[in-house]
């Protein structure tokens, strides 16, 4: 397949959005297969080509350097590592692509949590010649904590033990099996050479056994997770509008944006936490009005009653209101160099709502590696994840994060300095695992797991 | 009341090799964008005092502007605008800028690199550029007006400093980025608590393309400064850019002017903004000359960036949007 950095107008307009995110150790070649992605897919343009050139040369290197079309910050760049997430944008003719490039060194966990918080898709790279490792096990995990609907394990370095079946087919083996105990709805696995430039982009001309997709072309075909509309609906109140103008002397609406669901021009609603009425008479779609509107529009909605209602409430259909409570039960990734403590005072914001809160118990912190808890840590530090109860000062109204990773998600911000402290998950932690799947061996179609 | 439903992408994408149809309520990538920046836009309205909008009349903070009015229809716009003006600037993007300012009945603030230069504070540069000089009065009019949230309309893909750039990024009383201090941002929760003395820059077209900018621009039909379209004017060539001959200081002996057909892809200071040969003269004919270009718009017209590999991020760090 062919595809080109920039796309006509008329395709572009029609595609749909990839949130997608990276995770890969330091030498499994994320970086290469990141530039791999920008360059095949002609996402670089001639100037920043010559900069990395003009760059790589300086360095006494004789053929450029991907890596330095990503690492954009000086230290990155006179270390040679990627400190920090940084979000990159390139489109094909079927759709337009935002990566959340996570590092994979040190603070890890808390780079590779904030780069899958928005994404639908994460690639976790492993080196064909090591197999499953540790640092694998704790990217399916954080990608099965943070919900992130599909996965694709992109076996790298396939040019490096001679392209060989038996080996990736093992390890995608391995893996899907350790994703599918954690409640991964998906692997696909995709058997690469970032550096070769085999399945990234272009098809491999060396793995004939392989029938399924580039790693582009699942980026391009997957279904993106519009389920979101399918879900109960949340609206999150923003702002109050209110113009109180010779034209609009009456005019009353919430604005937001639409967490799940779909909202209907109709419809009976109930406001949390009050538990107030009313029906809705109006919804604007920033300017337009429109009878339906659906996650993730913003839109302004209007009710029939004239009730109290201000930033931090959540209008929701009264058939399907979430729980409103005051003691959350949650797993959070600590993402602060300071620790969290059991007792600590604390700021819990959730969708608009900021309250007052304190830590009440820290009951076990999760061994990524192996899953084990272990019981009563007492606090967190950074990088750690922990199941947590907190008390809050005033009552939520708050879905499970399997139901909502919007309205489910929660930060602990340190009320001194405004630190984030933590991120936080409502509910439990891993999915269910999927029922096993039928007896294996009766499809050698392709490997999309 | 109308009826009118957003566009539906349907069921005839991504319906390619090994896909599934999309589901019906997806939304194209423009009102994806739209709806994210929207609410940006709103939740600064929400939890900050004294937000401002920074708004020079080019393309970027043009969309902004126009986000932010839609946002909070059919009421006024709850924030002002502030434009760092070099006095270098483009007389259509001043002229655009006071048009619009009026049409919206917005008020304007206005910080000036020349009161600067002549009250002695700043001095001229040798090469005339006057980029690097506003972020002393950015900064200052900031903490003179005590602005808490402060709009720009950077864009990640412009720049590879950018790209590491988060959506809210606290500034501290001087207005220093700090690129490994920042605060992690997860989800669409975004955090703006900042002590008394910091500020907050907030990026509302953070995951906005350039060719997203004017394809919305297009959907819109946002009218711009005439600068962006093809227009004939007296330029003349400086390490390989097109600069328009002016009182600013260009050209010096041995840089002959010329008549050019050219139009230019970004709106900064005159002395290093360079134009593009380009017949464009429609936002189609536009849309599809930058569909087709091989430079990014910074590494096109933009003489600052050149001046070294990390000249975007040392002007971030010092306090520059």
């Amino acid at each position: 397949m062919t595809t080109t950095g920039h796309t006509a107008p008329e395709q572009l307009s029609a595609t749909t959005l990839l949130r997608f995110a990276t995770a890969g150790s330091v030498d499994d070649g994320k970086s290469t297969l990141v530039g791999r992605l920008l360059h095949d897919s002609k996402s670089v343009l001639t100037d920043q080509l010559e900069a990395v050139e003009r760059a790589s040369l300086g360095r006494g290197q004789d053929t450029p350097d991907l890596a330095l079309l990503t690492d954009g910050l000086r230290a990155e760049r006179e270390q040679g590592i990627t400190i920090d997430v940084a979000y990159r944008y390139f489109a094909t003719p079927r759709r337009r692509f935002i990566l959340a490039d996570t590092p994979g060194h040190v603070q890890y966990t808390r780079n590779m949590v904030t780069g899958a918080s928005t994404a639908e898709l994460a690639v976790v790279l492993v080196d064909a010649r090591n197999g499953v490792v540790e640092q694998t096990r704790r990217h399916a995990a954080v990608a099965a904590l943070l919900r992130v609907p599909h996965v694709v394990l992109a076996v790298n370095k396939m040019d490096l033990v001679a392209y060989t079946e038996p080996v990736f087919a093992a390890i995608a083996e391995e893996f899907t099996a350790y994703a599918a105990s954690l409640g991964v709805p998906e692997v696909t696995a995709i058997p690469i050479s970032a550096l070769a430039g085999d399945n990234v982009v272009e098809p491999s001309a060396h793995m004939d056994w392989y029938g399924g997709p580039t790693v582009l072309e699942h980026l391009e075909t997957v279904a993106v997770s519009h389920d979101l509309s399918g879900c109960p609906a949340r609206f999150p109140v923003q702002y109050v509008i209110r113009p109180q103008s010779a034209e609009h002397p009456d005019y009353r609406g919430y604005a937001g944006q639409i967490a799940s669901g779909v909202l209907r021009v109709g419809e009976a609603v109930t406001v949390l936490p009050s538990g107030r009425t009313s029906t809705i008479e109006g919804i604007d779609a920033l300017g337009t009005g429109v009878d339906i509107a659906w996650a993730p529009q913003s839109v302004t909605v209007r009710l029939a009653d004239d009730i109290d209602i201000s930033r931090g409430d959540l209008i929701a259909p009264s058939a399907g209101l979430p729980a409103v409570t005051r003691d959350v039960a949650a797993t959070v990734c600590h993402v602060a160099d300071r620790p969290l403590t059991v007792g600590q005072r604390v700021l819990l914001k959730h969708t608009t709502r900021t309250v007052k809160a304190i830590v009440k118990d820290i009951p076990s912190r999760l061994t990524l590696d192996d899953l084990s808890q272990h019981p009563a840590p007492g606090r967190l530090v950074a990088n750690d994840i922990g199941r947590v109860v907190i008390r809050t000062a005033e009552p939520l109204a708050l879905d499970a994060y399997a139901d909502s990773r919007r309205t489910g998600s929660f930060l602990l911000v340190d009320p001194a300095d405004g630190t984030t402290l933590a991120a936080g998950m409502a509910g439990d932690s891993f999915a269910a695992a999927p029922p096993p799947a039928p007896a294996a061996g009766t499809d050698d179609e392709g490997w999309d797991f | 009341m109308t009826t009118t439903v957003p566009s539906l992408t349907g069921g005839t994408e991504g319906t390619g090799t090994g896909g599934t149809p999309e589901a019906p309520y997806a939304l194209s990538h423009l009102d994806a964008l739209e709806s994210e920046s929207v609410h940006i836009v709103r939740e600064v309205a929400g939890e900050f005092e004294r937000p401002v909008i920074l708004f020079s009349g080019g393309k970027d903070s043009i969309v902004m502007l126009r986000l932010a009015l839609k946002a909070f229809a059919p009421a006024a716009v709850p924030f002002t605008l502030l434009h760092v003006d070099t006095g270098h600037n483009f007389p259509e993007v001043l002229a655009y800028r006071d048009r619009t300012v009026a049409a919206h009945g917005l008020r304007l603030h206005v910080a000036s690199v020349q009161e600067y230069i002549d009250a002695g504070t700043l001095r001229e540069r040798p090469d005339g550029t006057r980029n690097p000089l506003q972020t002393l009065p950015l900064t200052e009019k900031i903490q003179a007006e005590r602005f808490d949230a402060v709009f720009g309309g950077g864009r990640r893909d412009e720049e590879k400093a950018r790209a590491k750039e988060r959506i809210f990024s606290l500034r501290d009383e001087f207005s220093q980025w700090d690129p490994r201090r920042q605060r992690p941002e997860l989800w669409q929760l975004y955090n703006g608590r900042h002590a008394p003395g910091e500020h907050v820059r907030v990026f509302p077209l953070s995951n906005w393309t350039e060719l997203d900018i004017w394809q919305y621009i297009a959907r819109e039909r946002i009218e711009l400064p005439e600068i962006y379209f093809a227009h004939e004017r007296e330029v003349f060539s400086r390490h390989g850019m097109w600069l328009t001959a002016g009182e600013w200081g260009g050209p010096k002996d041995g840089e002959p002017t010329e008549t050019r057909l050219v139009r230019y892809r970004t709106v900064g200071d005159m002395s290093c903004t360079g134009a593009v040969d380009s017949d464009a003269t429609t936002l189609d004919a536009v849309i599809a000359e930058i569909t087709a270009s091989r430079l990014t718009e910074r590494g096109a017209s933009r003489a600052d960036d050149k001046m070294s590999e990390a000249a975007m991020e040392d002007r971030k760090r010092e306090g520059y949007f």
